[in-house]
């Protein structure tokens, strides 16, 4: 597998332990720009961690990642968020006692600048960036589809719409990449459609999504190309058509129900 | 009934200095969920480089209300670095360390602070210059005079900007969001390490001011001042909820009010056997009690919802 010309993401024999044990080994893959690149295999297979290597949660043990055309082997989160990696998670995260619009708001810091002395003195050139901090973060809260009050606090919104505004705060960061941590889960089948539709308008807006999902069906209907982990190691890549076909995927993962 | 009103006068003077510092614990907590047993020591520091810097400005003939703005820029500056500086030095290299580790350096630093302070300015009392005009008012049978009054409203005017800036500001906004869930605030981009240090920054400033008040309302400085200080203002975010800011400033305000009518009325209801220098007893009475009956303070949710 060469890397790509056009790759916004591309790992190179990472690896990364715990212990004695190999959580991803020598994972090779790349992504290219604009496409929605699937994530999928049992449960331990190396997918949240895989995630958390890319995002700067967990520093790689081996090999090394290029995120738009940079190389990265251990730097901060923030680092990464400002280079235009984000992220939702496998458990909501959100901030709980904050509003759903402040949540949103949060995800506007990296790309805003007002400081200590703008926050103190509030002058003009903090109140506008606030201003525009604030229309975007309502933008984003229609965009992902969450009606109703934007005071709400985030923890009393329903499932749904807190996995909606886990998306909608982690594109409020303007990423090049949106890396979603099983963003289906617990979902009903309107609420996945819905889902599938959100994320194929963020990806026809330029933005290249990164999936790991349960979901298979969901999976196989929208990724462009699926990687399939085991136990560490990436067993299979390839077109949803081509995955679905392979005979170690089968065995290792989706089974019969694919056949 | 008039002394009933002087009483409060005090209390609520008294009050809306141990609000000041409180919001210094309450803020530490709330974002790092440690207790910074060094604050005190920061208010100490404030009121020393503040005495310092209005002796030698009124050694220059400066009007004085000009030295006290300018003292109190040079120690709030003063503390800010140091509070920086504890974080830095004492507090991030723990950072994940054991949460007893950071309470020992808190100790240490502490320590540091107060034998600095005797090496740098003595072991005596200073007296804190008269910067403010002392005129007396009556209220209502009461007196109280314009350092009180200044007091009180600079301490209001201290709180609400901070209570302003961290529900209105990009600041306040990524302070609240590290002190709910650090590692999904580093992931949406918000360098943690800055947010925390400017936390201690303002915190210390906010002490700095405090200790000027202090000096200012007593007219003297030394190196302990903020040992006992700091304990009371402790107990005064425990009582209010510690990590709660409005719960640091009502704890503030109800310990003073507590303290300043104890003091009062011990004398009477206890026929004169206890006096009013029992008055610090107070203060960690009420601490005993809440511990005891409302762990979580007035104010203050579960610890896994500090906020």
């Amino acid at each position: 597998m060469a890397p790509q010309n056009n790759s916004l993401l591309e790992l190179s024999c990472v690896s990364k332990y715990f212990g004695g044990l190999a959580a991803l080994s020598e994972v090779s893959l790349y992504i290219k720009r604009g496409e929605i690149y699937g994530l999928i295999g049992p449960n331990g297979a190396g997918k949240t961690t895989l995630f958390n290597i890319v995002t700067g949660l967990y520093r790689l043990d081996e090999g090394e990642f290029n995120f738009d055309g940079i190389a990265y082997a251990h730097c901060k989160p923030h680092v990464l968020a400002e280079a235009g990696i984000a992220r939702t998670f496998q458990n909501i995260r959100l901030f709980a006692n904050m509003s759903a619009l402040e949540n949103i708001m949060v995800g506007r810091h990296v790309r805003t600048h007002t400081g200590i002395w703008g926050a103190l003195t509030r002058n003009v050139a903090a109140r506008a960036e606030e201003r525009a901090i604030t229309q975007r973060a309502r933008e984003l809260l229609r965009f992902v589809g969450i009606d109703g009050p934007h005071q709400t606090l985030a923890k009393h919104l329903s499932y749904g719409e807190q996995r909606r505004l886990e998306i909608a705060r982690a594109l409020a960061t303007d990423p090049k990449m949106l890396a979603l941590d099983e963003p289906a889960a617990g979902m009903n089948a309107t609420e996945t459609e819905s889902l599938k539709t959100l994320l194929q308008t963020i990806r026809n807006s330029g933005i290249t999504v990164l999936l790991i999902e349960h979901d298979v069906k969901l999976i196989l209907g929208l990724c462009d190309r699926i990687a399939v982990l085991d136990y560490g190691k990436k067993i299979a890549e390839g077109t949803p058509d081509e995955v679905r076909r392979n005979q170690t995927v089968i065995a290792a993962y989706l089974g019969g129900e694919a056949a | 009934m008039d002394i009933f009103l002087q009483q409060i006068l005090n209390g609520l003077v008294q009050g809306s200095v141990y609000a000041l510092v409180a919001l210094g614990y309450t803020m530490v907590y709330g974002i790092l969920g440690l207790i910074n047993f060094a604050h005190g020591e920061v208010v100490m520091v404030g009121a020393m480089v503040a005495l310092t810097v209005s002796q030698l400005l009124l050694a220059t003939g400066l009007p004085p209300l000009l030295v006290l703005l300018i003292a109190l820029m040079v120690a709030a500056a003063a503390c800010m670095v140091l509070g920086y500086g504890i974080e830095r030095i004492a507090y991030r290299p723990l950072r994940n360390a054991p949460r007893l580790a950071p309470l020992i350096t808190a100790i240490g630093v502490s320590i540091v602070l107060q034998n600095l302070a005797m090496i740098f300015w003595g072991r005596e009392y200073h007296a804190f210059p008269q910067l403010l005009p002392n005129g007396l008012h009556t209220l209502g049978g009461a007196v109280i005079n314009d350092v009180q009054l200044i007091i009180m409203l600079v301490a209001l005017l201290m709180m609400t900007g901070l209570m302003l800036l961290v529900h209105r500001t990009r600041l306040g906004r990524a302070m609240r969001a590290v002190a709910e869930n650090p590692s999904a605030a580093m992931l949406m981009g918000v360098d943690i390490n800055r947010v925390i240090s400017v936390t201690f920054m303002l915190g210390s400033a906010l002490a700095a001011v405090a200790g000027i008040m202090v000096s200012a309302n007593y007219g003297i400085v030394h190196y302990y001042m903020g040992s006992i200080l700091g304990l009371k203002a402790f107990t005064a975010a425990v009582l209010g909820g510690i990590g709660n800011l409005r719960g640091a400033m009502l704890g503030g305000v109800l310990l003073g009010l507590i303290e300043s009518l104890g003091a009062g009325y011990i004398g009477d209801l206890s026929g004169g056997f206890f006096g009013s220098n029992y008055q610090d007893v107070f203060a960690f009475f009420v601490l005993i009690a809440v511990l005891i009956f409302r762990p979580s303070g007035l104010l203050g949710e579960r610890v896994a919802e500090r906020a």
